[in-house]
């Protein structure tokens, strides 16, 4: 039986708490209860821990050889401490209770505080009965269906000759593969006693061709969360096809020409517009950093009258997608622009400790190494009411972009990314391919030029860098049509 | 962690209790604090101790399979060896990675160790001071949304089942500041510094300060600049980077890929201006971030990539190497798939130029200080990169910010580009560098 959390400071050093260490369940309940009360008691404003494992592969494809199969094994632990306004974070690998009750000691003398004095009381911290997202949606067993390290050498190696039978010119080809999982546990000395597993995949193809001084080279990867059978549902044969019938068309395309255009973008990863130009700047890191020009623009009309764009924690299988975000807050749908109207931030919760925007289950973090901080999930533009032949046709001269590349805002609310595969458009039809071309511009001006939406949305996998670390997310969006925007070239 | 002989002595013993007669190790632990500050109070404090091991193991048919942990126990040990042996019978039948030759030279150690970490309240004050010394710079600077302060103690080893043993253990410290303006009827403004240094004390806060000041007040006075075709000056950071994004050119387990720009057979042909040279220099003196062995144990050295023009140079790991009849060369990063990736770039002139230039005189050039978005912007395979800067019009030594543009071009046509480096080399995170003019290349401005 666990000692009561109410004790005595002096018995504090004698306890060994002994919890289940290949899975995280109630047993942690009692040793984490007993390290909240120790930080409550110590004088902090909220104590949080966050505990992780992970179990991670990835595989590589070269031509028809196997050349990388690499997993990872990794358990750590950061705890949290709110003093006022301010937080400190600390991490360890140790998740003993002497490992994490020195990583909160480290934490607490950080925020000028120390472990209370013999003798005192530590309040009671009732955590709630543990909410248990993995066994109620029954992810426990997820990562034994996951495919062994043979099929995803096999599936690679049958999806690489694939590649090789639709494309020509080819310099190199590459299928890469891999898993994710991850089990939290979060307890926070306001009750919160939750446990999740995530589990995330990736695969996709990067194709190389060359034909003398002509290059092109084309990537495309798909993702998924909680489907433990994507590798086999992974449908390469069109994908090959895709990415073969790209590299063809930009391995002799010219390079754009520079200027101002009006430019479609098409669905699902044209969605990196919205991400960057606008999805990062209504994020409370932003605000309270004083990045964003909209933080003082809620309830007022920050787009065009076309877009209203949503961030979701929870869309079936999309890559983005959380039950629980990692500080134990149900994931939500959260409105963000209706009909150009600014109608809710993204939050975590020191955001919103520090901005007041209510908390919108959006914190979250690479791994136990970082504090969480507000980041997107599944963000997209919402369907509109035109036809794709609508938007073509309202175009005399302009870009057509089909695949994007990444991109990135910055301090002034100045964004950029880059088009992997671009046409011209005359007449409202497309004429030819076009390479190298770089979108710039400012969110606040961009935002009310996006101003015909198409009706079919899709959605797509990416990967969001920001200061909580690299995350899986989702970007997504119908064809749009942008007024006008710089495009960068030769 | 537990202690590097500890490992070695849990990972024999878990290795013959498991069969396994041939595994290598390569390990690291980190203790960091890193501060922000926010308006002359703390905003966060983030601090970690963590550590992680890969290893390799070679199982009775000689093929490879790594796995790596956070657990460094002996319980932790034993599953990833175990993992790693089962990863092992999927590994690559050809170029099968084997022990670094050199694993067990001895090295001659120049390293400057640790240093003893400062107070956590100093590292606040520090950055509060200059927080408060940035925002009195200039009326115009509003806020730092970003800056940090931290300090960090490494310390890394490798190590193999044919006795070789490698540590060596690093002290830095290291400071950003990145400051806003806002000015009535104008578009907010940015720029930013950083410095790493090996202690707290050592770190230029003074200069720092000075720069991002600097930089972020130059920018206030801005304007469009014209579409065309302009002579660009690269800071050294940008060149830098620039030369970063497109290192495939030297790097041979790229080459042998098939993902790069060069070829086997590019070695000896003349790539850029005869004023380029280039090194990779790890132990460079000036290198903060000095080591002085790679994953694999092979110590670290200076190595020629281009000389006045001509591609002189690869960089390799064991494999690469023997593959392409090289000695290895201190750029291997331990996996499952042995990497390559450099250290610290040394660029310099290699040939006297027939004419010099300079921003005080040069007419209508355009100096671009900062590249951003390399990840989108850049098409590494094919050599392009279309890219947005923070940088200025220069006229007769007069600048004048530029806002929103972006720089386009071949590097390979950059390099052959190149009329001038000027002498005065700057020293930067990721190397040492001058100023470098090129002849043309495309900017998108209105």
């Amino acid at each position: 039986m666990h000692p009561s959390p109410l004790l005595l400071t002096k018995e504090l050093p004698t306890l060994h708490y002994t919890s289940t260490p290949n899975r995280f369940d109630e047993s942690w309940e009692a040793p984490l209860a007993t390290l909240l009360g120790v930080g409550r008691a110590a004088g902090a404003d909220f104590v949080e821990f966050f505990l992780e494992r992970v179990n991670y592969i990835s595989c590589l494809a070269e031509d028809d050889i196997i050349t990388s199969i690499s997993p990872r094994l990794s358990t750590g632990a950061g705890v949290r401490v709110f003093r006022g306004h301010a937080d400190c974070y600390v991490s360890t690998n140790d998740l003993s209770f002497s490992g994490l009750k020195a990583a909160l000691e480290k934490a607490l003398s950080i925020q000028g505080l120390q472990l209370p004095a013999p003798n005192a009381h530590i309040p009671e911290i009732n955590l709630e009965l543990l909410r248990d997202y993995a066994t109620k949606r029954g992810k426990d067993t997820w990562l034994s269906q996951c495919s062994s390290m043979r099929e995803m050498g096999e599936v690679l190696l049958d999806a690489n000759q694939q590649l090789n039978l639709k494309a020509s010119h080819v310099q190199s080809r590459r299928a890469t593969y891999f898993r994710d999982w991850q089990e939290v546990l979060i307890a926070s000395s306001d009750g919160t006693f939750a446990r999740d597993i995530r589990l995330t995949q990736s695969v996709g193809y990067s194709l190389l061709c060359a034909d003398g001084a002509n290059r092109s080279s084309i990537n495309q990867r798909a993702g998924n969360t909680s489907d433990p059978g994507f590798l086999r549902s992974w449908d390469y044969k069109s994908t090959a096809e895709d990415v073969a019938e790209s590299a063809g068309k930009m391995l002799y395309a010219d390079y754009v020409e520079s200027g101002t255009y009006p430019i479609i973008m098409a669905n699902q990863f044209g969605g990196v517009i919205f991400h960057e130009a606008c999805g990062h700047l209504l994020e409370t890191t932003q605000i309270e950093k004083k990045t964003t020009p909209f933080a003082d623009k809620k309830g007022e009309k920050i787009a065009h009258e076309s877009l209203t764009a949503w961030d979701e924690g929870r869309s079936e299988s999309a890559f983005g997608t959380i039950d629980m975000d990692d500080e134990g807050m149900p994931a939500q749908r959260t409105l963000l622009i209706e009909n150009g109207i600014l109608k809710n931030f993204i939050a975590d919760r020191a955001g919103s400790v520090r901005t007041g925007h209510p908390r919108t289950g959006s914190g979250r973090r690479q791994n136990y190494t970082f504090a969480a901080a507000s980041r997107m999930r599944n963000t997209y533009i919402a369907p509109g009411n035109y036809t794709n032949e609508d938007l073509f046709a309202s175009i005399d001269k302009g870009i057509y972009c089909k695949k994007m590349g990444g991109g990135s805002v910055g301090a002034t609310g100045q964004f950029n990314f880059g088009v992997d595969e671009a046409y011209l458009i005359e007449n409202g039809k497309i004429t030819k391919p076009l390479k190298g071309a770089i979108l710039i511009g400012e969110a606040t001006e961009i935002m009310h030029k996006i101003s015909m939406c198409s009706q079919d949305l899709g959605l797509a996998a990416g990967f969001c860098g920001s200061v909580s670390g690299s995350i899986y997310v989702t970007v997504g969006q119908p064809h749009i049509k942008v007024d006008s925007i710089t495009v960068g070239g030769r | 962690m537990p202690k590097i002989d500890d490992i070695a002595t849990q990972a024999k013993d878990s290795a013959s209790k498991l069969g396994i007669k041939k595994f290598d190790i390569y390990g690291s632990t980190v203790d960091e604090t890193s501060v922000q500050v926010e308006g002359g109070e703390p905003k966060q404090v983030k601090a970690s101790n963590r550590s992680s091991v890969i290893v390799r193991v070679w199982n009775e048919e000689n093929t490879v399979g790594v796995t790596s942990t956070t657990d460094v126990n002996s319980e932790g040990l034993e599953l990833a060896l175990k993992t790693a042996y089962e990863a092992s019978f999927f590994g690559v039948k050809e170029h099968v990675p084997d022990f670094s030759p050199e694993a067990s030279v001895p090295i001659e150690d120049s390293s400057n160790g640790k240093t003893a970490q400062a107070p956590v309240s100093q590292l606040i004050d520090n950055l509060i001071q200059a927080e408060k010394e940035l925002l009195n710079a200039h009326p115009a600077i509003k806020g730092v949304p970003y800056n940090g302060m931290s300090q960090r103690d490494l310390e890394r080893f490798y190590l193999n089942s044919e006795d070789a043993l490698r540590t060596e253990a690093r002290s830095y410290a290291s400071l950003y500041l990145y400051s806003k303006t806002e000015e009535e009827g104008k578009k907010p403004r940015s720029g930013g510094a950083f410095r790493i240094s090996h202690s707290l004390n050592d770190l230029d806060v003074q200069g720092c300060l000075k720069e991002a000041a600097e930089k972020t007040i130059s920018h206030l006075n801005y304007e469009k600049v014209k579409s065309g075709k302009y002579r660009v000056v690269f800071s050294p950071e940008a060149f830098l980077s620039l030369l970063g994004a497109f290192s495939n050119l030297f790097n041979a387990q790229n080459i042998l890929d098939k993902q790069s720009l060069s070829t086997p057979d590019s070695l000896g042909t003349e790539i850029a201006s005869p004023f380029l040279c280039v090194a990779d220099d790890a132990r460079h003196p000036d290198n903060v971030a000095s080591t002085l062995f790679d994953g694999e144990g092979t110590p670290t050295r200076r190595v020629e990539l281009i000389r006045n023009g001509v591609l002189s140079h690869f960089l390799h790991s064991v494999g690469t190497a023997k593959r392409m009849n090289q000695n290895p060369t201190g750029h291997g990063n331990i996996g499952a798939k042995v990497t390559v990736s450099p250290h610290f770039y040394h660029v310099y002139s290699g040939v006297a130029a027939e004419q010099e230039y300079s921003l005080e005189t040069a007419e209508n050039v355009i100096f671009i200080d900062d590249l951003q978005a390399l990840h989108a912007g850049v098409k590494a395979l094919q050599g392009s990169f279309s890219l947005p800067f923070d940088g200025w019009m220069v006229n007769q030594g007069e600048r004048i910010s530029i806002e929103s543009a972006t720089v386009a071009g071949d590097f390979l046509d950059v390099l052959k580009s190149i009329i001038f480096l000027e002498k005065e080399a700057e020293l930067t995170p990721g190397g040492i560098c001058p100023r470098v003019w090129v002849e043309e290349l495309s900017i998108t401005g209105e």
